[in-house]
């Protein structure tokens, strides 16, 4: 079939594909940085979480063959750094922003490192649902070839919402991030709920990572990923801590993501590197848009460093 | 644990000798305490008198050095708050303890000690329904607790408290957030719940009007010791007052008026607009305090912070003298603009800087680009000497002062030289009385000199005993005034509350 048969139809067709392709590893880093803001503390490190789970998770995907293990595993490495960010923020006057940013070089550079022989070989793709079948058009076809992972975190999302309103473990959650002071006074320990939550965070987040070198065509190199994990963490405050909203900001931010290449498919050449800044323009606009000058913001976990 | 825990009925507890000291400190003295079942008991004291460490001792968050409490009759130990909860004490803080962006219901349920896994919201809700039906007052449940007012935040603590069926209440200052109808409401269902011989009742407090309305009993501490207590229909304020703050600072509370005729217009406000201000209008003259009223959240914190250029204001109009004014430095030194935030520490200091140097704030760059070092020196020397500023040094850092010391320092500092006009906000919280009655001396003092006055405060008293004119602000606005010969409590209240 002729790649221009959609003609200018391409163009709202590749975003979106791009918006489901590009937006699984914004939904994970999200609702994991969500989880962590929620207990009342920012895991700037996440970027790094989402490095080390992509080469991990491609490493183990390419030793044992199986894409699924390699999830997991990317997973383990990421609970296992919220675990080191979230221990050392409980000594005294440890910054969270700060140790997230040497967490989060310790993270890409620890990855580059043992990433190195990992650069060559392609280990087995995750498997993606043909949602396009009824379709002829390759164009569709290839577009609504949806990741499983998607799925995973789509479902994830509204889980975690109602978890967080309507169970005992999301409940502590939100009263730590809310008042410290009261969850101590009512018996539960702020620091270890944290290191949880923080290990939770890191968890999806390395799950995300490993959607990047696992999904299709499954390859490990260090430009993997273009600062994804930095944005998520700009999308919850976006999203109002609120892990649904996490899942449409994702979308909203992954079809931006998707418009530089979408343009090119139909053959808009001008302007390409600058539709593909698409993603941080919209960043800095949604900041700007959402600050206030004064107080705190609405829907803020009390907790947090920055709204404090 | 001996005593175990039957459902309803209030509890009696016995303190016998305790002693508790920090360091060198001796914070208890072998302090014995009564409390009868079914009594509303008020302890009452100075700040720092260790009212709270007594209560914390009994509460499980401090363990005592000696002596030990008594509950109904069997010796238990109370190591922490849970061990006290179990047998049905609870306390309600004079912060609040609610999670602000948790419904009511959310914050009742999480209180409890035994949250099921998985919350079953339709069930709960039932449940509290059924158990608020039964209490004298109530409160909406789906509402944050950040969007409740104080006196309803107040309301669901000591719901939590009966919810989680204590029989032993303590409260630690429980009215210093409350308009006076809201407190003698609350005072009142309590005493109620306590004839019925529900709970009993131990209430923390330094009013004499809330102990003498409202207590059965009374024990007064001062500097760690028990000095005195009995029935409060035996005792009078003044037997009261003798044993709270000892006969011999009792002088210095008196403070001369001047018979003054009104200077000009020194602060004059129109219409102004700022976050959480809606068009404020009033005037203050020269040789005049001008008091607000209201409880804090109201827009009093909003109105000094705009007067004092820490925020800005969106619109309406601020004169000083006739002359438009925006808060600046070079502003306040050309109209002798005197400030006394609330919080002064954090407010008007640098807690690193010293005391010399946190006193020459206003005046070391008046000779040019060159510090005088002996220069500040002296000054600072001299107004320590003169507002009785107690510290180690002039070179020590301010933020080791306590807090009446940082509050004269700050006071020392804004009113040398002729200031014109004082803005003073809450100048004399969580002072004791001696630094009270000083404080409240060197204001009244400021304004015999001719300076208008601007005092805002959360504490009525201090206004009805100072200010010409009260303003009652609420809802961020002025909702009221009046004058100091017609000034009613009453009225007042119902103002602040905004009725």
């Amino acid at each position: 079939m002729d790649d221009m048969a959609l003609g200018w139809w391409g163009v709202p067709l590749a975003v979106l594909a791009g918006a489901i392709r590009v937006s699984t590893p914004f939904l994970f880093v999200s609702l994991g940085e969500c989880l962590t803001e929620t207990g009342g503390r920012v895991n700037l490190g996440l970027e790094g979480t989402l490095v080390m789970g992509a080469m991990s998770g491609f490493g183990i995907a390419y030793l044992t063959g199986s894409p699924w293990l390699g999830v997991l595993v990317a997973g383990l490495v990421g609970a296992m750094l919220g675990a080191v960010h979230a221990s050392l923020c409980a000594l005294p006057r440890v910054n969270d922003i700060a140790l997230g940013i040497a967490m989060l070089m310790l993270g890409t550079g620890l990855a580059f490192f043992l990433g190195k022989p990992l650069i060559q070989p392609e280990a087995p793709p995750l498997p993606a649902l043909d949602l396009g079948w009824w379709s002829d058009t390759e164009q569709i076809r290839s577009a609504l070839r949806v990741n499983a992972l998607f799925f995973v975190g789509a479902l994830l999302a509204p889980v975690l919402l109602w978890a967080l309103r309507n169970t005992r473990w999301g409940l502590i959650l939100r009263m730590v991030g809310d008042s410290a002071e009261t969850a101590r006074a009512i018996g539960y320990s702020p620091d270890r709920v944290r290191l949880y939550a923080t290990a939770a965070g890191g968890f999806l987040a390395g799950v995300g990572g490993s959607f990047l070198s696992l999904s299709y065509p499954g390859s490990w190199n260090e430009g993997l990923s273009s600062g994804q994990g930095i944005t998520a963490v700009a999308l919850v405050i976006f999203a109002r801590w609120n892990p649904l909203k996490c899942f449409w900001a994702s979308l909203l931010f992954g079809g931006a993501s998707a418009l530089g290449p979408a343009l090119q498919s139909v053959g808009v050449t001008q302007g390409y590197h600058l539709f593909n800044a698409a993603p941080y323009v919209l960043t800095l606009a949604i900041m700007v848009m959402t600050s206030t000058a004064r107080g705190k913001m609405a829907g803020a976990p009390g907790e947090l460093s920055v709204s404090r | 644990m001996t005593v175990q825990r039957q459902d309803g009925g209030a509890i009696g507890i016995e303190v016998v000798a305790m002693t508790k000291r920090f360091g060198d400190m001796v914070a208890l003295d072998a302090v014995d305490l009564r409390v009868r079942p079914g009594a509303v008991h008020a302890l009452l004291g100075e700040n720092g008198a260790g009212k709270s460490t007594l209560v914390k001792c009994v509460m499980g968050f401090y363990r005592c050095d000696e002596g030990g409490v008594i509950v109904e009759g069997h010796e238990v130990s109370l190591d922490n708050p849970k061990a006290a909860h179990a047998l049905g004490i609870g306390m309600v803080y004079q912060h609040f303890t609610l999670v602000p962006s948790m419904t009511v219901l959310e914050n009742l349920v999480m209180s409890r000690s035994d949250v099921p896994a998985v919350v079953d919201w339709a069930a709960e809700r039932r449940r509290v329904a059924a158990f608020m039906a039964d209490m004298p007052f109530s409160v909406p449940l789906d509402r944050p607790a950040s969007r409740l007012a104080a006196g309803e935040k107040q309301k669901v603590e000591i719901l939590k408290q009966l919810y989680l069926r204590s029989r032993f209440l303590i409260l630690d200052e429980p009215t210093s957030v409350l308009t006076p109808q809201e407190a003698d409401e609350m005072l009142g269902l309590l005493r109620g719940m306590a004839q019925a011989k529900r709970l009993t009742v131990l209430i923390i407090t330094h009013k004499f009007r809330e102990v003498l309305a409202f207590a059965d009993d009374v024990s007064v501490l001062r500097q760690g010791r028990l000095v005195g207590g009995g029935r409060v229909a035996e005792l009078g304020v003044d037997a009261m007052a003798r044993m709270m703050i000892g006969d011999d600072k009792r002088a210095a509370a008196v403070i001369n008026r001047a018979d003054l005729a009104p200077g000009p217009k020194a602060l004059d406000i129109r219409g102004l607009r700022a976050q959480g201000l809606d068009d404020v209008s009033f005037s203050v003259h020269g040789g005049e305090i001008v008091g607000i009223a209201g409880v804090s959240g109201n827009g009093q914190s909003e109105l000094v912070e705009v007067l004092s250029g820490q925020s800005p204001a969106t619109g309406g109009e601020i004169r000083v003298f006739d002359q438009p004014y925006g808060a600046t430095r070079r502003e306040m030194l050309r109209h002798k603009v005197g400030l006394l935030p609330e919080e002064p520490l954090r407010n008007a200091c640098v807690g690193k800087m010293s005391v010399a140097e946190n006193m020459a704030f206003r005046s070391f760059d008046d000779k040019g680009w060159w510090l005088d070092r002996d220069r500040i020196a002296r000054a600072a020397r001299g107004l320590i000497e003169r507002y009785r500023v107690k510290t180690a040094s002039p070179d020590a850092p301010i933020a080791s002062l306590s807090g009446g010391n940082v509050q004269r320092a700050v006071l020392a500092r804004e009113l040398c030289g002729d200031v014109a006009i004082l803005i003073a906000a809450n100048p004399v919280f969580g002072l004791d009385f001696a630094a009270v009655a000083d404080i409240h001396g060197q204001i009244v003092e400021a304004r015999n000199r001719g300076v208008a006055t601007l005092l805002v405060s959360e504490d009525l008293d201090e206004l009805l005993d100072l200010a010409d004119r009260i303003l009652v602000m609420s809802n961020g606005r002025i909702v009221h005034e009046t004058h100091r010969d017609q000034a009613d409590r009453t009225t007042i209240g119902r103002r602040m509350a905004g009725h």
